[in-house]
């Protein structure tokens, strides 16, 4: 090696080894800008369906027309960004399949969630559900595990009324509804504890054959669910992805005429992800060279180490 | 060589002054340009200020009195009430709309002397809806101010801005920038953001548990005509009141014994009911997770090698093949779990071929924990994503 060469080589590798002392304010900037710009430039990649995602498309499908389904909002707005676009498609997916839903919450803001998500996508998608008949709001219950386990046994006990005050006996879809065995579905948006876990360990592990359990999941928690699919979980989607992949399967078979932009948010949040991810892996490996050329010119006699 | 060093050191330490310096004003220059183009946008472009719209919807209710022929079932539906209906037994009186069509076939009438309610609701408009109605607010006549399909269209509604709405928006703008203000570093007004979402989160949770918790598991039990009162209206009646109300002390009196910690002395006595805590819990958690976590895992793992697919062969008969996916995914699946058991199996050395399995084990894990960071990352970014879609949609209108 030449001298120029080597020098060529040592200012190459002393750059690489500043990296590692890079302000990370920069980064928080790149990544601020990777996630930012694709969405004002409405950024979007073609979908392809995953096996979850058909799973739990298929699970919900062949669960008879006009089935009774109970559907917890296990989730506060923390996870809306995740789980309020799965809690969209599977509502209209449910509502296109005629099926009569029960809503519960096992967070204290699910029940606002799923007032927001009745609102937006029930009643303005399919505005011919009523309230008593086609669908009932139970509100929120206190009490994380041990209401699953009392709704295996006796829901009148855990919710005596729903989210209004009304007794569950004034309300058709749930007159007759005495333990969670008597639906046909169970639809959980879970973000953490309880959520999923805590349907699969109470409820579906004790009744394995009465009922179809599918979960909406955010990423964190996905980890978690995936050993109990497809045994103890019919169906299951998993964080932004999962959604994005869930909203192709249903509005290709349930397409909507209007405001379609209500099931494109998971499919919108994956442009900006693909970008992020791609700067992420860039930082990786840079980070990666970084070290490599800072060690290197440690073991060449010490000049400039990397602090 | 010693002075070689001091003089590296101090050219190190000067290049590092100026580049925070040069750094600091590339970042001042950032924070301008965005205020700028904050400014000119609020300022410069029509949308450029998020302003929430409401609709006014007038409602009016009178009391009437409706008769009723065939029991408590025809109040809920009395517009099935005809002359033929079962003899009349009872008069009910209730609220209907003004132009509500049983006065004009006798189902119902009037009642005299009881002033009509009027209230008005407000349903919170998107941006599409607010502009479609502010073009037919400034035709003037309500009719529409583009000639086409939609010339039909109803008079315009009555539309106003809620400035609870906005200001919750500006507020929510405010306080989500003054987070991510943290990113450069701490500061007051980060400070403020989060000692907010503190209280308001502890009191929302104190609140919370007081309605949820307390009033409907105890406080119905011991006192429910109070609670029924004031409270809870459509509390049901238990068929067993005194028997409620005896057994809700026994929590009562385990949560009084839960709080004797703070007295400063017979902190033992806090100690029988996180016993009492700690029993059920665990015996709840116990049954759970042996049933669904060691059983039906174990039993998941318990599978075939060589899976075998139904498939059919050219002349379309049905023949069993052999997976090869499938039986990858299950000698995959049953390594992982036998040499990641053998990694925390600890009685014997990793030596030798426990010591290749444990390394097999090592290799699972990582990627198992490589995998749960990928989809915390995702996850991240998702909030990330709806978080600036607010900042751009909502709050700057820039859709």
């Amino acid at each position: 090696m030449t001298t120029d060469e080597h020098n060529t080589a040592g200012g190459l590798r002393a750059q690489l080894a500043r990296v590692s002392n890079l302000d990370r304010r920069w980064i928080f900037l790149a990544m601020g800008l990777a996630v930012g710009v694709p969405i004002l430039l409405k950024l979007r990649f073609p979908e392809v369906p995953g096996p979850l995602a058909i799973a739990t498309f298929n699970a919900i499908e062949a669960v008879p027309e006009g089935s009774r389904v109970l559907i917890a909002f296990d989730y506060d707005p923390a996870s809306e960004g995740e789980l309020q676009p799965m809690a969209n498609a599977m509502l209209h997916h449910c509502a296109s399949r005629k099926h009569k839903m029960v809503f519960i919450a096992l967070w204290p803001l699910g029940k606002q969630m799923a007032d927001e998500t009745i609102k937006n996508v029930l009643l303005a998608f399919h505005p011919q559900y009523q309230y008593g008949t086609d669908y009932v709001q139970l509100g929120y219950k206190a009490g994380n595990e041990s209401v699953i386990k009392m709704m295996t046994t006796n829901i009148p006990q855990a919710f005596p009324s729903d989210a209004s005050g009304k007794t569950l006996s004034e309300l058709p879809l749930v007159a007759d509804l005495e333990s969670v065995q008597q639906v046909e579905l169970i639809i959980t948006f879970s973000a953490g504890y309880p959520g999923a876990k805590e349907w699969v360990q109470y409820a579906k592990s004790s009744y394995p054959d009465d009922f179809v359990l599918v979960a909406g999941s955010t990423g964190v928690q996905a980890n978690q669910l995936f050993p109990y699919y497809p045994k103890q979980m019919e169906g299951m989607l998993a964080a932004i992805k999962g959604a994005a992949e869930y909203e192709m399967l249903v509005t290709a078979k349930y397409p909507v005429t209007k405001d379609k932009e209500r099931f494109e948010e998971g499919r919108r949040r994956m442009g900006p992800q693909l970008v992020a991810h791609l700067l992420m892996i860039g930082l990786i490996l840079l980070g990666n060279v970084a070290m490599v050329a800072g060690r290197s010119r440690q073991s060449r006699g010490g000049q400039g180490a990397v602090r | 060589m010693s002075a070689h060093s001091s003089s590296d050191s101090n050219n190190s330490a000067s290049g590092d002054s100026s580049n925070a310096q040069a750094s600091r004003w590339i970042w001042i220059a950032l924070f301008a340009v965005g205020a700028i183009g904050l400014a000119c946008n609020m300022f410069l472009r029509q949308d450029g200020l998020a302003i929430r719209h409401v609709e006014i919807t007038s409602a009016e209710r009178v009391q009437a009195r409706v008769v009723i022929g065939a029991g408590a079932d025809s109040l809920a539906k009395p517009a099935q009430l005809t002359s033929d209906a079962a003899p009349l037994a009872i008069a009910a009186k209730i609220w209907v709309e003004p132009q509500d069509p049983r006065f004009a076939t006798g189902e119902i009438t009037r009642v005299d002397g009881v002033a009509p309610v009027i209230w008005e609701t407000q349903k919170l408009l998107t941006r599409k809806e607010a502009a479609a109605n502010e073009a037919l607010q400034t035709h003037g006549d309500g009719k529409p101010a583009v000639v086409g399909a939609n010339e039909l269209a109803t008079a315009a509604p009555d539309m106003q801005i809620s400035f609870a709405d906005t200001f919750g928006v500006w507020i929510a703008a405010f306080l989500t920038l003054a987070i991510f203000s943290f990113l450069y570093r701490d500061n007051p007004i980060y400070k403020v953001a989060e000692s907010l979402l503190v209280g308001v989160s502890a009191a929302y949770w104190m609140v919370n548990g007081f309605w949820t918790t307390l009033v409907p598991n105890l406080f119905a039990k011991i006192a429910p005509d109070l609670v029924r009162a004031y409270a809870i209206p459509g509390l049901g009646v238990s068929e067993h009141p005194q028997q409620d109300m005896v057994l809700a002390f026994v929590p009562l009196t385990l949560g009084f014994m839960l709080l004797w910690r703070l007295a400063p002395k017979g902190g033992w006595i806090s100690v029988w009911p996180l016993a009492f805590i700690i029993g059920t819990t665990a015996g709840l958690k116990l049954v759970a997770s042996i049933e669904a976590d060691l059983i039906a895992q174990a039993a998941a793992t318990m599978k075939p090698l060589v899976a075998y697919a139904s498939t059919t062969d050219s002349s379309g008969n049905a023949v069993r093949a052999v997976s090869v996916w499938s039986s990858i995914g299950s000698i995959v699946g049953i390594v992982g779990v036998l040499s990641v058991l053998v990694y925390f199996f600890f009685s014997i050395e990793h030596k030798g071929l426990t010591g290749k399995a444990a390394r097999v084990g090592i290799w699972f894990l990582m990627i198992t924990f490589g995998s749960a960071f990928g989809l915390t990352v995702m996850g991240r970014i998702t909030l990330l994503a709806q978080r600036l879609e607010f900042l751009f949609y909502d709050w700057l209108n820039l859709s």
